[in-house]
């Protein structure tokens, strides 16, 4: 099992950008503990929504071949808490990508206002690292993640039969 | 964009600082990246990205840090770097120092051919040829 972080896509323009939403919810529960009666996202968090974004963006950029992995937070960057109720938007967009790794820059927001940006580097293990001793199944791209993009287009092919039938 | 050695320097010196997480006070001409500052590989591909966005610069792949050259095993002998090896990377690093390496091209202090100074003068020549 994986922890997910964005509950679904709402823009995906491949190879360019895309932009997921998290509904931020009290009964998740770590927030009980972060903080006792104060319950606020941890940064850390937000930036693992962009990676989520941004990672399927740059695995879908290479058709999901490629295992992308988080390499580095080049920028990470928060003005405001994000709390139980709120909805936290990521925006991501590739910089730069080629057959070693992927650059992205990212903006947080929350209900509509920026509130942090996170840019990232991905690297694709399979070019870089031939010297690690790997799987041989694409252990980054798991169903999971691939149906996190599956339900954004079964939604968009919904609203062309909507548009269709009208 | 142009500028003087020292905008260039002041430039580079912030790169380094926003890419590496470290204080400007640690950053000197002689600084080495990876043993002084502790860059790994994927950061050199961030000052790369920095650099480029920084100066309006581009910056080919292998140009400022010849990991084709480095990484060759045609070009080690044990932990030396061969006659041939350190004349390509002459050749392809003319923005490096090799006084000190030349002296004894060992595989173990390539790393210290990568100083502050090698980055700003690799940049200075490519605003000179823009």
């Amino acid at each position: 099992m994986r922890w997910i972080w964005i509950d679904r896509f709402v823009e995906f323009t491949p190879g360019e950008s895309a932009s997921a939403v998290k509904n931020v919810t009290l009964a998740e529960e770590y927030l009980q503990d972060h903080f006792p009666n104060y319950p606020v996202v941890p940064p850390s968090l937000m930036i693992e929504g962009m990676a989520q974004t941004a990672g399927i963006l740059v695995g879908e950029a290479r058709d999901f071949t490629e295992n992308v992995i988080l390499a580095k937070i080049r920028v990470a960057r928060f003005d405001d808490y994000a709390v139980p109720g709120d909805q936290l938007r990521y925006d991501a967009r590739i910089e730069m990508i080629d057959s070693v790794c992927a650059q992205t820059l990212g903006t947080v927001s929350k209900n509509g206002d920026r509130i942090g940006q996170v840019d990232l580097i991905f690297s694709h293990v399979n070019q870089a690292s031939k010297t690690l001793d790997l799987p041989d199944h694409n252990f980054v791209f798991t169903e999971q993640f691939i149906r996190l993009l599956g339900a954004f287009r079964d939604g968009l092919a919904r609203q062309d039969d909507d548009t269709d039938g009208k | 964009m142009s500028g003087t050695h020292e905008e260039v320097y002041d430039k580079v010196r912030e790169v380094l600082c926003d890419a590496l997480g470290v204080d400007d006070d640690e950053v000197t001409p002689e600084t080495t990246l990876q043993g002084d500052l502790g860059a790994e590989s994927i950061d050199f591909l961030d000052i790369v990205f920095r650099l480029e966005k920084t100066f309006e610069i581009k910056i080919p792949k292998g140009e400022l840090f010849p990991d084709d050259i480095i990484n060759n095993p045609e070009y080690v002998d044990g932990d030396q770097m061969t006659r041939a090896g350190l004349d390509k990377l002459k050749a392809a690093m003319p923005h490096a120092d090799f006084s000190q390496f030349e002296k004894e091209p060992r595989i173990s202090t390539l790393p210290d051919l990568f100083t502050v100074h090698t980055i700003v003068n690799y940049v200075e020549t490519k605003l000179a040829a823009a």
